[in-house]
């Protein structure tokens, strides 16, 4: 069984210092949704108060169409897990597990059994006498989720509950947690900074900056359909040319930037429709590092600009190419790499090229920070 | 004891070594020990001492259980009495003391703002900056029979006469409890303090009432805490002198009452001595099978 959630108009303020501004989104039932953001935009609060620990300033939170206001977190249909997770340390794994069904009264065989079964469905089978302590982390994970999932709640909502793990565990808890989601079929928000979780687990992403909703979507549409220049900057990397329009010819805007002038497509506003510009225009485009290539190497490529190369990094299956334009704009671009990359040395110029189609121009506003 | 040495260097070290052994063998071990020599010597005026009457005895541990050889009694059922009524008193007193204090100190480390917190602090802290014999007599005053609480109650007409609260061994109850709060909370709120307030939180989230909350977290975890604060509040409770004889009504008798007699008004201080050996033994005999019993052990009491 599993609910929707919906936030309408909800603002969260702290004295005069606003945690969240006005944020508007419905969760379908059974979806798996992120709120992805910086530090400190608002996403923990957000959940907090869709959990019951916070009663938003303004707006309100409904599960299933019901108002929650007023309903503390112990009656509301969700469960929370927290970044630290928040296991009891002086209780055994099962009865961690078993502690919501002990506060509703089972008797203690139906409760080892649940405990049990829930063991099983996160792969933990036989840890139920362990203490908490002689887990490893993603064990602890487990058992989080485990207890969480106990009282069988409509929505799960989960705090950064990877983020103090290492990249391997990560990884492979992520594929975990999507299967459980399928398995128990209930509705999880999750919250975390990382976009590669959440673009790898999610049905549908919010990008969060400053207390703000800036978009939400599905994760092609947030990667390849940006509204807005954080949203651009925050998820994957981005190159940013920042200029003026210079006129706008069926779908296509010609952006004049430092000395150069490029040719790209209007991007999507958060109605859905594409900005209008006009001549004049302060934007940014926006060109993603996999959608340059060296000049000749793609017919398609209209677009054409010099740089010089000023670092080469590598990262294991990919280069990292770190170059500055003629017009003084940092670029980077990545190849595989297998790839070749003998014309490309420090302080060697090179020629670059893109195509209009993967130009998406957007008013200028301010870049998530690095 | 090198790497103490070298992190402190030589004098501080030297210091503190010379300081902590001068002061727990000069100042705690050699006087108890004399004391116990003490009790079992005869109380002998002071030119027989050192001479052939001069031999260890047990009269002084006897006189406690049988009383003196002239009375008719099989054993001291006075001075029995006393003692067991002391105990008994300061274990009450313990209790009542820890329900009174873990809300406070859960209050303090948990729920209330820094602000609140601090002024609660200094709420609690301040009255002890006066000395324990003037607050005794000040709770004295307000139980007294024109005292402040009986005149309350008669203005507000729940009484008709002015009820003697001290041979009720209320004030004594009251003065007893109040004298050793901030023993009981401090060690309260350290332990408390280091409770994982997500945890908490977890646990409302899980649909746990408070009363469990506290039961199966709050208190497990806090277990060396309480168990610190109750060891300290009893063995000063039973070892106190000054609020009992402040407080007590003319049945109520301290042990302690009945040392301070031995050695002062029948300058009998071998049989004073016998009398703190026993108290002494008693009370930490009763808090080992205390700590025994809720499975608390030293280490963690002490930290």
């Amino acid at each position: 069984m599993s609910a929707e959630v919906e936030l309408q108009n909800v603002s969260i303020a702290f004295g005069n210092f606003y945690a969240a501004k006005n944020v508007n989104v419905k969760i379908g039932a059974g979806e798996f949704f992120s709120f992805l953001g910086p530090s400190g935009c608002g996403k923990t609060t957000l959940l907090r108060a869709v959990s019951g620990f916070l009663e938003p300033s303004q707006g309100k939170v409904l599960i299933d169409g019901q108002d929650m206001s007023g309903i503390g977190p112990n009656k509301r249909p969700t469960s929370l897990i927290f970044q630290n997770l928040a296991l009891f340390p002086l209780m055994s794994v099962a009865d961690n597990i078993a502690f919501s069904l002990e506060v509703r009264g089972h008797d203690k065989t139906s409760r080892r059994k649940r405990a049990d079964e829930l063991l099983d469905l996160v792969a933990l089978n036989g840890q139920g006498d362990k203490k908490v302590h002689e887990l490893s982390g993603g064990q602890k994970q487990r058992v989080a989720i485990a207890r969480a999932l106990a009282v069988e709640p409509k929505v799960l909502l989960l705090d950064e509950p990877l983020s103090a793990l290492d990249l391997k565990l990560r990884q492979k808890m992520r594929t975990e947690l999507r299967a459980i989601q399928q398995r128990v079929g209930i509705t999880f928000i999750y919250i975390t900074h990382d976009q590669g979780e959440a673009l790898t687990m999610s049905d549908r992403v919010g990008v969060m900056n400053d207390g703000e909703l800036e978009q939400v979507g599905t994760c092609y549409d947030v990667y390849e359909a940006p509204c807005t220049p954080f949203v651009a900057t925050f998820v994957g990397e981005n190159n940013a040319f920042f200029g003026k329009v210079e006129k706008v010819e069926g779908g296509k805007v010609k952006v004049q930037t430092g000395g150069s002038s490029f040719i790209g497509q209007a991007g999507l506003g958060l109605d859905n429709k594409n900005y209008k510009f006009k001549a004049g225009d302060e934007v940014i485009m926006f060109v993603r590092p996999e959608a340059i290539s060296l000049k000749g190497n793609s017919k398609k490529a209209q677009n054409s600009f010099s740089a010089e190369v000023k670092t080469i990094e590598f990262e294991g299956n990919l280069k990292n190419i770190f170059l500055r334009s003629a017009e003084d704009v940092d670029i980077r671009f990545s190849v595989p790499s297998s790839s070749d990359t003998s014309g490309m040395e420090p302080s060697k110029n090179v020629s670059l090229s893109f195509s209009q189609d993967n130009a998406v121009v957007l008013p200028t506003g301010a870049l998530a920070l690095d | 004891m090198n790497s103490f040495y070298k992190k402190n260097g030589p004098v501080i070290a030297t210091f503190f070594l010379v300081a902590i052994i001068f002061w727990l063998i000069f100042l705690i071990v050699i006087p108890q020990l004399y004391m116990l020599d003490l009790s079992f010597r005869p109380n002998l005026p002071p030119l027989l001492r050192g001479g052939p009457d001069d031999v260890y005895t047990l009269t002084h541990y006897k006189h406690f259980l049988y009383g003196s050889e002239t009375s008719k009694d099989a054993y001291n059922y006075v001075d029995i009495g006393v003692f067991l009524d002391t105990i008994i008193t300061a274990v009450l007193v313990t209790v009542i003391n820890l329900c009174f204090c873990y809300p406070i100190a859960f209050y303090i480390a948990k729920l209330a703002t820094p602000n609140t917190a601090r002024l609660l602090v200094l709420a609690l802290v301040i009255p002890f900056w006066i000395n324990e014999l003037l607050r005794s007599f000040a709770i004295r005053i307000l139980f007294a029979g024109e005292g402040v609480i009986n005149n309350i109650l008669l203005e507000l007409g729940l009484i008709t006469t002015a009820v003697n609260f001290i041979a009720l061994d209320i004030a004594l109850y009251t003065g007893l409890t109040y004298a050793y709060i901030l023993l009981m909370i401090f060690p309260l709120y350290n332990a408390l303090e280091t409770l994982d307030t997500n945890q908490l939180e977890a646990a409302k989230d899980l649909g746990s009432s408070t009363v469990r909350t506290h039961w199966r977290i709050v208190i497990p975890h806090a277990k060396a805490g309480i168990a610190s604060g109750c060891t300290m509040v009893f063995m000063l409770t039973a070892g106190a002198l000054a609020t009992p004889v402040v407080l007590s009504s003319p049945n109520t008798y301290w042990f302690t009452q009945l040392i301070y007699q031995w050695f002062n008004m029948n300058d009998n201080w071998s049989r004073g001595s016998a009398y703190s050996i026993i108290l002494l033994v008693v009370s930490v005999t009763f808090v080992l099978l205390m700590m025994r019993l809720f499975k608390v052990t030293i280490g963690e009491v002490v930290r």
